[in-house]
Order: C-alpha cells, then sequence, then structure tokens
C-alpha cells in the first residue's frame, strides 16, 4: 500500500470501528510496532539519502493525519458512549426523596423565640423561676396583699401547704432580682395558670415578663423600648400604639399598651370589638415596695415591667381564631406552623 | 359602673361629644368598656292624648282613635293595642316618623279607614321589650312634646372598666371630679348642706369593733308617707345604671351610693330591739340576707346586729328582717365606713358581690358618711316627707393622711421627660391636692376621697396620667450596652428543639395538670399533688411526668385519622412543690412505621433502637450510658435509665403492654424523658494532636452468653483494656443458625495504635490477646471460630 492508500484505508476502518477497543486494534494497524505507518517509517532507512527527508516528511505528514483521524474518530466513540450512558441512568427526579421527613416547633414556641430574639438584640437574657409557687413570690413580695381587689383578678390554683400555681410570670421577677442587682434587664417566658376555662380563656398559658432596671430607666425608656419591640414583632413599620393609665399592684406608673389593629388595620372589626385597638400588654414602673422586697434601693434604681400574653400574639400573628386549638395537640393544626 | 351620660353631665360639661368624652376617660385610665346608646335613634315621636277609642267599623281587633299630638286638630290613628283607650297618654309615631328596624311612619288605609299615624309599644321604640300594648306615659305628660326629650332619651350609657385603686370613681361625682380636673371645666356641687332636725328623736349605735369601723352615721326619720314613689328622673337614672326601683327609700340610699359613692342602708326603726351594735359574728349568728339566702357569718365578719341578732352583714348586704317595706313609716339611716381591710374577701367567700361590697373593698372617703347622710335625708324628706331627728355621729372616725412629699426632679427622672414644676404641681392642685412647701421638697396633702395617695409616686403616677402617656416621648434605645456573655458550650431548649423537629418530631405543648388516673401510671417519683380547686378532674393534679400528656396526645391524634407520630414536649414536671423538685424535661414519643411512608422502602415499625438513635442524637456529642432499668411505665426488658456524667437524666423504653392495652394501642409507643438542665451546659471543644502513626484494625468476633448486655462489656473493655487499644466497638450482634442456643455472637472492630511509633505485629497480637483474656475472664467470652 502506498501512503494515500494507507490514509484511505485508515479513514475507513477508523469509521467502521464500533466501539473504543475495536479502535484501539485498528489503531495498533496503522501506528503499533509493526503497524503500516511504523512499517513505512522503517523502510525510509532503505531509500537514497537525498530521497529520505522527502519522504519522511510525507510519511509524518501521513501519520499526523493518520493521528488526527483516530483522534476524532475516538472522541466521537466516547461522546456516543456517554450518550448511551446517560439515557440508561435515567432518574425519574420527580419522585420524592426518601428517609424521614421534618417535624415542627409549636406555634407558641415560635411566637417565643420570636419574642426572646427580638429582646436579646437589645441585650435582654432569658430567666426562668418555678411553676408551683409561694403566696409570697406570686402575690406578697409584689405588693398585692392578703385581701387586696387585685387577688380575686387572678382566679387561683392552690395546692396543699399553702403553694399555688403561678398566675403570671412576675414572681420571676422578684427571684432574680433576689439573686442579682442592677442593672438588670431579662426577660422571663413561662407557663402560667388561672382558674378559668371559656371560649377565650385556657387554664394555662404563657406569658413572657420583662424587667428592665437601671439608674435612670424611665417611663420614656418603657414606651420607646415596648413600641419597637411591637413594631418589630408585628414587622410593621408605623405601628400605631398606645399607652393607657392602669392598675398592677407591682408597677406604678402603669400603662395599658394598646397597638392598631393588625387584622383590620384600625378600620374596625371583630378582633378589636370595633375599636380599632388592641390591648397587648400590661407594664408600668417597678413599684418602690416591690424593690423593697428584694432588696434593691429604690431611690438609686428604677425601671420598668412589662408582661404580654404570648397565645394572644400568636393568634394575632398568624390569625387564629380558637385559643384552644394550642393546646389540643391536633398534628393537622401543628403542622401549619412549621 | 355605669351610669348615665346625663347625669354626669348635670355635674360637669366638658362640651365634649360622646366619643370624645369616652377617649378621654379611658386615656386617664378610666376604661370605657362600652358606649352605647340609652336608646335607639327614631324621630318624630310626640306625647299624645287619646281622646276617644271606638271599634273600628271593619275589624274585630281595631280601634280608631282621635288623638291629640298638641296639633289643631286631634289625629285619626288605627290602633291594634288593647290597652287603647280614651285619657290614655302614649306616645305617638307621627306620619313621617323614622322608628327603629328602618320602620317609617306613612299615611296608609286600614282596612277603609285612614290612619295618621301610629301609636307605639315600647318595644316598637326600643326602649324595652315590653310590647304588650302601646306606652302607657303619666297623666302629667306634656302632650305633643318630643318623647325623646320628656323621657330624656338622647343619653348615653356608659360603662367603665375601674381599676381597683380608683374607688373613688365608683360614682357619678369621682367622675365628674376627674372630668373636671382633666378638662379644666367647672364642677357643679351636689347639695350635702346640713338638714336641720325637725324632732329630736336619736337612736342609739354601740360601736364594738372601731378597727373595722371607725365610723357610724345615724338618723332617724319619722312618719315618711308609705305611698309614695320614687320621681321619674331618679328612676330614669337608676335604670340607666342597671338599677330598679324598688321603694323610694331604697331608691334614695341606691342614688346617693350611685351619686356619692357612700353606700346607705335604711331601717325600719320599728323593726329594730335595742341599740344597733357593730360588732364581729359570734358562734350562733344567724342572718337572712336580702337574696333569701340564710347564712351562718365567719368569725371574722363584721356585723351590723341589734338584740335580737345580726341585722346585716356590715358593708357587704342587709338582712330581710330589718329592712324598709311598703308599710315602713319610721326610718333609720346608717351611712357608715368600714375599712377595706374589715370587709375585703368576705363577699366572695359567701359567694357576694354587692355595689356595697364592691365599694368597702377598695375604699371609701372616710369623711362621706355625713355629708351623704345629709343628701339622703334631703331626699326622702322631699319624696316621702316626714320629719327628721339630728344626725349622729359614733366612732373615733380616721386619722386624715399623712402629706406626701413630692419632688418634682424625681418625677421628671422617673417618667423621662420634662415637665416643669409649675405644670405638674397645677395638676395636683386640680386634682384637689392642696400644696405647701417643706424645705426643698413640695409637700402635698391630697383630699380625703384620694385615699389611694400615700407616697410619692402616687403623686408621679397622677402626675403622669392627667398630662396625658401620650404626651410623654417615647425614647429610642441608647448606646452603652456591655456585649451578652455567649459560653460556646451552653446549649439552648430551642437548640434541642430543632435537633428533634429536624428528625421528624412535632412539638406539643399539653396541660401540665393532668388526671390523677393518668399520672399514676406515668409518675415514677414523688407524691401525686393535686389541685385544690381544679377546673375539672381530668384536670385534677400536677404531671409528675411528661409522658402522660404524650400517650393522651397520640390517643386524640389516632383517633383524627393520623397512623403515625413523632412529638415531643419541653417543660416541667412536678416531684413536688419545691422550687428546685420542679425539673425541665424534654420528653418524645414515636409510633407507628419507622419511616413515613414512602416508595423505595420497606415499612417497618419503629422499635427501641430508632427511638434510641433520636435520643443519641439529642445528646451527641456527650458520653452518655444506657444501663438497663425498671422504670413503672415502661416494658421492663425494654427501658434503659439514661446516665450523664454520673447522673442519672431519664429514661427511655417501650410502653408497658398493660399501659399499652389500657391506652387501646395495636403496638407499643416507644417513649424518652430526660431532664433538660444536664443538657444545657456541653463545653467548648478542646482539640487533641492527631496520631502521626497508623491506626492497625482488627476484628474479632465472640460468643457470650445471650443475656449478656453490650454496654457493660464495652464499660469492662474501657475500663481495662491495653494502652494500645484507642477504639472499641461493636458492629454485629448475631443469634441463630450457628450459634448456640442462649449465646450470641459480638462482633468487635478494634482499632489499635501509638502515639510514638508503628506498631510490629507482635504488639497488636498481644493487645488483641489482652483484650480476648478480658472478655474470656469477665464475660466467659470464646473466640468464634
Amino acid at each position: 500500500m502506498n501512503l494515500d492508500e494507507i490514509l484511505k484505508e485508515a479513514e475507513r476502518e477508523f469509521a467502521a470501528a464500533g466501539s473504543l477497543p475495536v479502535l484501539d486494534q485498528v489503531k495498533a494497524r496503522y501506528l503499533g510496532k509493526s503497524g503500516a505507518i511504523t512499517e513505512q517509517m522503517k523502510g525510509l532507512g532503505a531509500l537514497p539519502p537525498e530521497e529520505r527527508k522527502a519522504a519522511g516528511a510525507r510519511i509524518n505528514q501521513v501519520k499526523d493525519q493518520v493521528e488526527a483521524l483516530l483522534k476524532a474518530r475516538r472522541e466521537s466513540l466516547q461522546a456516543a458512549e456517554l450518550e448511551k450512558q446517560l439515557a440508561a441512568e435515567f432518574l425519574d427526579v420527580t419522585l420524592p426523596g426518601r428517609g424521614e421527613g421534618m417535624g415542627g416547633l409549636h406555634p407558641v414556641t415560635r411566637t417565643l423565640a420570636r419574642i426572646e430574639q427580638l429582646f436579646a438584640s437589645i441585650g435582654f437574657t432569658v430567666a426562668d423561676g418555678p411553676e408551683i409557687e409561694t403566696d409570697f413570690y406570686n402575690f406578697t413580695a409584689l405588693n398585692i396583699p392578703e385581701n387586696h381587689p387585685a387577688r380575686a383578678m387572678h382566679d387561683t390554683f392552690y395546692l396543699d401547704g399553702g403553694n399555688l400555681l403561678r398566675t403570671h410570670t412576675s414572681p420571676v421577677q422578684v427571684h432574680y432580682m433576689q439573686k442579682h442587682q442592677p442593672p438588670i434587664r431579662i426577660i422571663a417566658p413561662g407557663r402560667v395558670y388561672r382558674c378559668d376555662s371559656d371560649v377565650t380563656h385556657t387554664p394555662m398559658f404563657h406569658q413572657v415578663e420583662g424587667l428592665w432596671v437601671d439608674e435612670s430607666v424611665s417611663f420614656a425608656d418603657l414606651k420607646g423600648v415596648l413600641a419597637d419591640f411591637m413594631g418589630r414583632f408585628f414587622e410593621r413599620d408605623k405601628l400605631p400604639v398606645r399607652f393607657r393609665p392602669s392598675f398592677f399592684p407591682f408597677t406604678e406608673p402603669s400603662a395599658e399598651m394598646d397597638i392598631g389593629c393588625v387584622i383590620c388595620e384600625g378600620a374596625g372589626c371583630r378582633v378589636c370589638s370595633h375599636t380599632g385597638w388592641l390591648e397587648v400588654l400590661g407594664c408600668g414602673m417597678v413599684h418602690p415596695n416591690v424593690f423593697g422586697h428584694v432588696g434593691i434601693d429604690g431611690e438609686r434604681y428604677q425601671g420598668f415591667a412589662f408582661g404580654l400574653g404570648v397565645e394572644r400574639l400568636a393568634m394575632l400573628r398568624y390569625g387564629v381564631d380558637d385559643l384552644r386549638l394550642f393546646f389540643e395537640n391536633d398534628a393537622r393544626f401543628l403542622k401549619q406552623f412549621a | 359602673m355605669q351610669f348615665s351620660e346625663a347625669w354626669l353631665k348635670s355635674l360637669v360639661d366638658p362640651k365634649l361629644p360622646t366619643d370624645q368624652l369616652g377617649h378621654l376617660l379611658t386615656m386617664a385610665g378610666l376604661e370605657v368598656e362600652a358606649l352605647e346608646p340609652a336608646a335607639p335613634a327614631f324621630t318624630r315621636v310626640v306625647v299624645a292624648e287619646i281622646l276617644s277609642a271606638e271599634k273600628h267599623p271593619n275589624a274585630d281587633r281595631l280601634q280608631v282613635c282621635q288623638v291629640n299630638v298638641g296639633e289643631a286638630a286631634p289625629l285619626t290613628i288605627v290602633c291594634g293595642a288593647p290597652n287603647a283607650r280614651a285619657g290614655l297618654k302614649t306616645a305617638c309615631a307621627l306620619v313621617g316618623a323614622q322608628l327603629p328596624g328602618d320602620f317609617q311612619i306613612k299615611q296608609a288605609k286600614v282596612r277603609n279607614v285612614e290612619s295618621f299615624g301610629m301609636l307605639c309599644s315600647a318595644k316598637e321604640l326600643g326602649l324595652s321589650a315590653d310590647a304588650a300594648g302601646i306606652m302607657e306615659l303619666p297623666a302629667d305628660a306634656p302632650v305633643g312634646v318630643a318623647l325623646r326629650d320628656w323621657l330624656d332619651l338622647d343619653d348615653h350609657l356608659i360603662t367603665l372598666k375601674l381599676t381597683p385603686n380608683r374607688g373613688d370613681c365608683l360614682s357619678v361625682l369621682g367622675i365628674a371630679r376627674e372630668v373636671a380636673a382633666l378638662t379644666g371645666t367647672a364642677l357643679e356641687g351636689v347639695d350635702c348642706s346640713a338638714v336641720a332636725a325637725q324632732v329630736a328623736d336619736t337612736y342609739p349605735v354601740v360601736i364594738e369593733h372601731e378597727a373595722g369601723c371607725p365610723r357610724y352615721v345615724g338618723r332617724v326619720i319619722r312618719g315618711i308617707d308609705p305611698k309614695a314613689a320614687s320621681p321619674a328622673w331618679m328612676v330614669r337614672r337608676l335604670e340607666r345604671s342597671g338599677l330598679r326601683a324598688i321603694h323610694p327609700v331604697v331608691d334614695v340610699t341606691n342614688y346617693v351610693l350611685l351619686e356619692l359613692g357612700q353606700p346607705m342602708h335604711g331601717f325600719d326603726l320599728a323593726r329594730l330591739r335595742g341599740p344597733i351594735r357593730a360588732r364581729l359574728a359570734r358562734s350562733g349568728d344567724k342572718l337572712e340576707l336580702l337574696n333569701g339566702e340564710v347564712m351562718e357569718p365567719a368569725a371574722d365578719a363584721l356585723l351590723i346586729a341589734d338584740d335580737s341578732g345580726p341585722l346585716a352583714l356590715a358593708g357587704i348586704m342587709g338582712g330581710v328582717g330589718s329592712g324598709v317595706t311598703e308599710a315602713t313609716v319610721d326610718v333609720f339611716l346608717e351611712a357608715a365606713h368600714f375599712t377595706p381591710d374589715a370587709i375585703a374577701g368576705r363577699a366572695r367567700r359567701h359567694g357576694l358581690s354587692t355595689d356595697s361590697s364592691h365599694r368597702f373593698e377598695r375604699g371609701v372617703d372616710p369623711e362621706l358618711p355625713r355629708f351623704a347622710m345629709q343628701r339622703a335625708t334631703r331626699l326622702i324628706l322631699e319624696i316621702c316627707g316626714g320629719q327628721c331627728g339630728p344626725l349622729v355621729e359614733s366612732g373615733p372616725g380616721t386619722a386624715a393622711k399623712a402629706p406626701v412629699d413630692f419632688r418634682p426632679a424625681r418625677a421628671r427622672k422617673i417618667l423621662g421627660f420634662d415637665l416643669d414644676d409649675g405644670a405638674m404641681l397645677g395638676i395636683l392642685a386640680r386634682l384637689g391636692m392642696s400644696i405647701g412647701t417643706e424645705g426643698a421638697s413640695v409637700r402635698v396633702q391630697a383630699p380625703s376621697h384620694r385615699f389611694d395617695i400615700s407616697r410619692e409616686v402616687d403623686l408621679i403616677e397622677e402626675v403622669a396620667r392627667v398630662h396625658g402617656y401620650d404626651a410623654i416621648p417615647a425614647i429610642a434605645l441608647r448606646g452603652d450596652h456591655a456585649m451578652l456573655p455567649a459560653g460556646e458550650g451552653a446549649r439552648s431548649v430551642a437548640e434541642i428543639k430543632k435537633l428533634l423537629v429536624a428528625r421528624g418530631y412535632q412539638e406539643n405543648i399539653t396541660y401540665s395538670f393532668t388526671s390523677e388516673e393518668l399520672d399514676r401510671d406515668f409518675r415514677s417519683q414523688g407524691e401525686i399533688l393535686p389541685l385544690l380547686n381544679p377546673i375539672a378532674s381530668q384536670m385534677g393534679v400536677m404531671r409528675g411526668s411528661l409522658l402522660g400528656g404524650l400517650v393522651q396526645s397520640l390517643r386524640h391524634n389516632l383517633n383524627h385519622g393520623q397512623e403515625r407520630l413523632r412529638i415531643f414536649e419541653a417543660g416541667r414536671a412536678f416531684i413536688s412543690a419545691g422550687a428546685e423538685d420542679q425539673p425541665q424535661r424534654i420528653a418524645a414519643l414515636a409510633f407507628g412505621a419507622c419511616r413515613p411512608e414512602q416508595w423505595g422502602e420497606k415499612a417497618r415499625p419503629v422499635d427501641f433502637f430508632d427511638l434510641r438513635a433520636d435520643l443519641d442524637a439529642m445528646l451527641h456529642p456527650r458520653a452518655v450510658e444506657y444501663r438497663p432499668a425498671a422504670h413503672p411505665s415502661l416494658h421492663p426488658g425494654q427501658s434503659a435509665e439514661v446516665w450523664l456524667d454520673g447522673a442519672a437524666i431519664g429514661w427511655i423504653g417501650s410502653l408497658h403492654p398493660r399501659l399499652t392495652q389500657k391506652y387501646g394501642f395495636a403496638k407499643a409507643p416507644m417513649l424518652f424523658e430526660i431532664d433538660l438542665q444536664p443538657l444545657l451546659e456541653q463545653g467548648a471543644p478542646r482539640y487533641q494532636g492527631l496520631a502521626r502513626f497508623p491506626a492497625v484494625r482488627r476484628d474479632l468476633a465472640v460468643l457470650v452468653d445471650a443475656a449478656l448486655s453490650l454496654g457493660d462489656i464495652e464499660a469492662a473493655v474501657r475500663d481495662a483494656k491495653p494502652a494500645l487499644v484507642a477504639d472499641f466497638a461493636c458492629f454485629d450482634v448475631y443469634q441463630g443458625q450457628g450459634v448456640e442456643h442462649g449465646k450470641k455472637s459480638l462482633a468487635f472492630k478494634m482499632l489499635l495504635q501509638h502515639t510514638e511509633k508503628t506498631l510490629t505485629d507482635s504488639e497488636i497480637e498481644a493487645a488483641v490477646a489482652g483484650v480476648l483474656e478480658l472478655l474470656a475472664l469477665r464475660f466467659n467470652a470464646t473466640l468464634r471460630g
């Protein structure tokens, strides 16, 4: 075969090779130790010296061409094989993933976490206290003496030995201030209990108590912090708020905080009893008698406390219209808050 | 406290529309709970007189009336009311009148007789539910006058939700004082001037308990007209405060209670025996109250009594035996001051709450009895006639409250705003306080009706309240905060919860109280802790474990169509009432298939080790130990106590078959309950050098008694293994073919390593032999061939 024929034959044979192993065999017939091209090279020595250079160049040219043909064919075969593999490895990717699914947090926990996060961002830490309390912590130390009419507002569950279930998270204030001197900046989330059960009351619910005591924490600070909190909680830049004078034995001055109704935007609806306002929180400046009970100098230190109902905020936030759902633990309800 | 706006405006009129008046009260801390018109809107209804009433020619039940409505000629009106009769004064809606319910009166033909209006029942005007007939107005009702004007119907009923500290506002006068101070409007006085005695009669009063009754004002009124009736204006004001007219004397005492805030009582003088005594109850005392209940007063109850026994529960409710009746001619009037300490809690103990107890519990102006007595005397004489004796005051009275020092600078610091001294003192003066100076501070004397003012902060609150909370700025949070400490080893409950959520668990919150039966089934520590006043028996005791609530939740959800449940709860269990005995715990329950139903995985029920994997993940990376142990609620062969750092922190296991059956589950749920506190601090990681020489792995399989626990073997090897053994862990457990009955095969993987050098074969063999010898010696293990 002359070089032209070799080239032609190689091209034909490469094209005929249907797989990479076959192609490798065919390759050997041209470029292997005794392949056609190699044989041509070996034949150079027999040529007269003056012809060798031109013939050598010619052989190398054909060799390059054969190698190029081989490379092209190899790539084409590789591409085809990849195509085949890909086609064979097809998955129905719309099938669901396997394994365990996700659970979810209770909406009250979600709400609590949100409250804790917002207050943590301004330096409040979380404090805790027992739920079976004594009369002293739940009432007396909070300036609610026996027979005070305010006690009638707390429908209290009692246990033997003068113990009771805390009716609010405020006792945590007392526990904490007994052990720490100002500056104090805490919130105390937790369960509280009132002997009351109907459509809008459950005998157990959650409150968050807040307390900030330092040398010059004023009522103006109270307004600023709580207005900021409610706006952040409901993610409203200009949430209307108002503070109304009220009465709690353990704060003075005391206030109820209202926010503009987040359901009707103040237009008036069933949730806000058509007033445009929602009562969300009680607050006030810590009463000097409370400081007296815990041994903090009420002339040097002052500050505010507040208490808010967590279920109420959760209901407003998530549009839940029945308080009792929170404690039925129905999976169909709970999974909506995952 | 409910009252009529018109009554209030008769004492102070700030010229405010009703809704603005309501807003003013609410924003001053006297929260308006309800504000409603005294009557629904209607127009063109006048007082009319029926001149004649003839039977309708074409209808048996109708009458054709000639009605004088104050115009030149009478109107012909067809009326179906049975009480329509000549001479009756009634209400007439003229043609064009608009009645409640969007009802318009037109000229109409009724069975061929033209009718020019409608005679109205109280129900048709929305004034009451009385639809029996047309309204019957008194004979002196002025014909032609708009009914709204004559009955003063353009009034509003205001209901205040008063806080317990504002007993001084439990009267129309009290609220009027507030409105006057808030708006700077003049206050009309109530005529409480002395009424001179017309007869000399008095009645003896003995105060045996001066602490509870420091003042008792009494007065005899003789010869009242038993047929007298309370005037319409008084009845209307009483009704608009929610009280019915009963008897003129009772009406007057009720009126004075509403007007001035002083509870009073009227006795029938003829029914009293011997001196009136204010004394504590004695054993054997019995009293039939006005509500018909016969009660035995408790020993600390203050009574008004005479020689025949108790007459009234002082400050709470009178008795039936001594009150005024339709036959009463001579009256003994009481206006006393009872201290809150003597009254508070007593009414509630007897299931009572009266207008009187409500006020005395919160406090009443101690100086008020004599004024109220003068006011009531004047009204009774006006309405019932009769002659009064002298006003007699008994008891030492109440010492005036000490003045309070007020530092304007302190008020500014507490409130966080700049209000000058003059403005603050002006507010206090408007509230009736007298202001003097004492050195650098201001000395403030509160009026006797502001008995709630006893310290500086009370005055600061008054300044803020009257100035307006709205007028105090809201200060944005200022800087200078220290960074919060953040322990790297601290782990929050939230993190632990999220871990369980990621492993498929849904959080529950169940009640902290359960039924006693459920608590007995799941409590493993402490005694039953019953509530003394539970809402219901299924919420009767504090839970000793969180497991019961999860089991109940499982039951609820199986009943609502769930088949597989992964739930957990974090909260307190109550071992005892002590503060240290209410541990925070986290408990979980798994029931149903191991995985949610899905393609490509064979379904199998969840088992102990699935739950344990979840618990291991929750506790990771702490080294915990599971010790086989029995728990009353768990399967004794499938339960373990969980130990961490030498202390038991909880339990894991499958529900005891007895309880599985009792609660009706097809299979046992898997449960764990762990104390949270030990999990919240796990320390920060600490780097240990990496071994520079390769580890060698050797596996060995041994046969041991099937009853042996892996935990014991691992613990023994951990304690006594050769130093070269870096890790020793079981990777297979086998029982069955090829293994003798009563034995099991355990396969271990051992990693051997030296920190300083590469191990030689002989060192490796020696270490393996050491472990094998240990296993043989301690557990009678044999190498499996």
